[in-house]
């Protein structure tokens, strides 16, 4: 296998008081797009961040095409990141511009172009997502998808190696859903980049991943191209595939008292 | 008992924390000063909503203060058959302390809490966020222009306030009044001191504008990013601002004006 | 949504109209092109008593004001307070038997130096010292005069 794009190693993280990670073990490969995935709360969107050096781990290492991305110079962080494109859950347009000037922001923020560029720049990739002709309106008069097509031309305008997706297809509709999903399989192919996906929609995710991973209880607990974890035998994953209410992940939150002897009793 | 001594400590703890962070948090916003040089236009649009759009607030105050000054001046110096020296008592309260000041509370409260909430919220959307990912530095390109404009507008606001409060003492003291219109500009520039009074008057909104932007603009990018911590934060910004100022104005007011 | 050129312009009038409230309150307020003491001649005087006054209070003649206090302190030799003051160099007429007296500005005002001027042809130069001078009136001497004389009155 040729060299992972992003390589993580053994990392451990914390948030106050909870261990998010504990061992996490993770290769993304290099054109492909990869799927993470889990229980809500498994620190999904964490490990993004982590991957784009926003979070450090407390023990273990990411490395990003070679680079260790924690061990980077604010310049060279900035560098790679330059490299990598986003897309947030929420969009995160900058609310003050319209739609063209936040396409454009990247590119004016780190190349000295001329308008007549930018404005073709920013044009070819708006029509890639289909909104060539939303340029002069305001985040807020976008719908939810409309408002993430943007960000999603925005986070592809520097021309980026490999994106990160965090939660895509959270609260759109079916029709933006299905578009949400063949831009993601379209621009990976079509710009060569690679994709990382974060979300918990598998029928979605199962559709366009090639590769998935499955984090729960902050480690890797199933990792391999789609069709190996789609048949799996492991009793986890196939709840988690066809969401089975019970099973190795319980429905019951565990409670110290017996139910009968707690309703028996006067108070909590 | 010793839960209270708990949570003293940890409210210390986390006091010295947040103290710790807005210091290495300045230092970043000043040296994202330096780009401000390349793209002015950030700054002049900064410049707009902090400084122009408090010019409604404080001219109108500005000249209900100096009446006050004029009316209340006029009342107790007309006693002591010294109502002649109105124009410079109005004038020295303004320049030295109360132009200052007020302008600064205003400030705090007008656009330090506007501040406050803009950054807040870009923290909670995730735009600081999305900025660090496209590789800008959220610090230099949405704060540093903030900083830079606020601490320019206080002094200029704070000249304003002084100005059209002496005005506004005019008016109430000899317009309504009936004190000599020559005595009240002439017992004035007897009086005040261009260096020690004027020039102190000013340094200290400059002083005052860096206090108030600082927290203004910290107190937003510190913010726990829910509706709630940024409703919090925009009131941490006002009572910081208005501790900061009134004891800030103390030990400006004894150095400078203290004989020590 | 505002065009940047209309921003543009209220920052540039909002910078103007402050600097202008600067100058106006530099120009008409305070009392700039008053006393500036950077090319004035020193010259000193000796008082018993120097009552309330202090540093930076006016030195005057006729009412005018030619020159201020610019250090007060005490002669251990001669027992008496030493003025130095600093006049502004166009006053360059003061004759060496001038009179500097303390004087209270109004009733209960701040105290200043004023010179009365003497016959003599040669003027004070930089560094001499006022011959004739008349301390400020301490309240409690007069209190104690008017008791002896109310005493001896009787």
């Amino acid at each position: 296998m040729s060299t992972p794009l992003i390589k993580i190693e053994d990392v451990h993280f914390s948030r106050i008081d909870r261990e998010i990670f504990s061992g996490v073990n993770m290769e993304i490969e290099v054109g492909k797009i990869t799927a993470i995935m889990g229980p809500s709360g498994c620190g999904k969107t964490t490990l993004l961040r982590l991957i784009g050096g926003q979070l450090k781990p407390s023990q273990g290492s990411i490395l990003v095409e070679g680079k260790n991305i924690n061990k980077q110079s604010h310049t060279e962080l900035y560098a790679i990141r330059r490299r990598m494109g986003m897309l947030f859950q929420s969009g995160a347009l900058l609310t003050d511009l319209n739609v063209f000037e936040n396409v454009a922001f990247p590119i004016r923020e780190h190349y000295d172009f001329p308008e007549s560029i930018i404005k073709n720049l920013v044009l070819i990739k708006l029509e890639l997502v289909g909104l060539r002709g939303a340029t002069k309106l305001m985040p807020s008069e976008l719908s939810g998808g409309m408002n993430r097509r943007v960000a999603l031309a925005r986070a592809i305008a520097l021309d980026p190696v490999f994106m990160m997706y965090d939660e895509p297809f959270v609260g759109l509709d079916p029709i933006t859903m299905g578009v949400a999903v063949s831009l993601i399989r379209e621009l990976n192919d079509a710009l060569g980049m690679s994709s990382i996906v974060v979300s918990h929609d598998i029928h979605e995710v199962l559709s366009i991943a090639d590769n998935i991973n499955l984090i729960a209880d902050g480690k890797v607990i199933a990792s391999g191209s789609s069709y190996d974890i789609q048949h799996s035998s492991s009793e986890w994953v196939q709840q988690f595939i066809h969401g089975k209410p019970d099973g190795p992940v319980p429905f019951h939150y565990p409670a110290v008292t017996d139910f009968q002897a707690q309703l028996m009793q006067s108070k909590i | 008992m010793f839960k209270y001594l708990q949570s003293i400590g940890a409210s210390s703890l986390n006091l010295f924390s947040r103290l710790g962070r807005a210091n290495i948090f300045m230092w970043s916003v000043l040296y994202g000063g330096i780009g401000l040089f390349k793209r002015p236009r950030l700054l002049i649009k900064e410049l707009y909503s902090v400084g122009v759009l408090s010019l409604l607030i404080i001219t109108t105050s500005g000249f209900f203060v100096g009446m006050v000054l004029g009316l209340q001046g006029y009342i107790t110096l007309v006693k002591f058959g010294v109502e002649d020296t109105l124009g410079s008592m109005v004038a020295l309260s303004l320049v030295r302390e109360l132009g200052p000041v007020v302008t600064a509370l205003l400030f705090a409260g007008r656009a330090g809490s506007a501040l406050t909430a803009e950054i807040g919220l870009m923290k909670t959307t995730e735009q600081l966020a999305s900025m660090e990912m496209m590789a800008v530095d959220p610090v230099h390109r949405v704060i540093s222009p903030r900083l830079f404009a606020g601490i320019i507008s206080m002094p200029l606001l704070a000249a304003i306030f002084s100005t059209v409060a002496i005005y506004g003492g005019y008016f109430v003291g000899v317009d309504m009044l009936g004190v000599d219109s020559g005595v009240f500009w002439s017992q004035m520039q007897a009086n005040v001191d261009l260096r020690e009074d004027i020039l102190n008057g000013v340094f200290k909104s400059f002083i005052f504008g860096i206090a108030v932007t600082w927290i203004a603009v910290f107190e937003g990018y510190d913010t726990e990013p829910t509706s709630e911590g940024i409703s919090r934060a925009t009131t941490r910004t006002v009572v910081y601002s208005a501790l900061a100022i009134l004891s800030l104005d103390f030990i400006l007011t004894a150095l400078m004006f203290g004989n020590f | 949504m505002i065009t940047t050129r209309k921003v543009e312009i209220f920052v540039g009038l909002f910078i103007v109209i402050g600097f202008l409230a600067l100058l106006v309150l530099a120009a008409k307020v305070s009392n700039v092109g008053g006393f500036d003491q950077s090319e004035g001649y020193e010259i000193k005087a000796y008082f018993e008593n120097i009552g309330g006054l202090r540093e930076k209070a006016p030195v005057t003649m006729s009412g005018v004001k030619i020159g201020e206090v610019t250090k007060i302190g005490y002669d251990a030799k001669r027992y008496q307070a030493v003025v130095s003051m600093e006049i502004a160099p166009e006053y360059d007429f003061l004759s060496i038997d001038t009179q500097a007296s303390i004087y209270t500005a109004g009733l209960l005002g701040a105290q200043y130096i004023t010179l009365s001027p003497g016959a003599e042809e040669e003027n004070l130069k930089a560094g001499d010292v006022i011959q004739y001078t008349q301390s400020a009136l301490v309240l409690e001497e007069i209190i104690g005069q008017f008791l002896v004389k109310m005493a001896t009155d009787k």
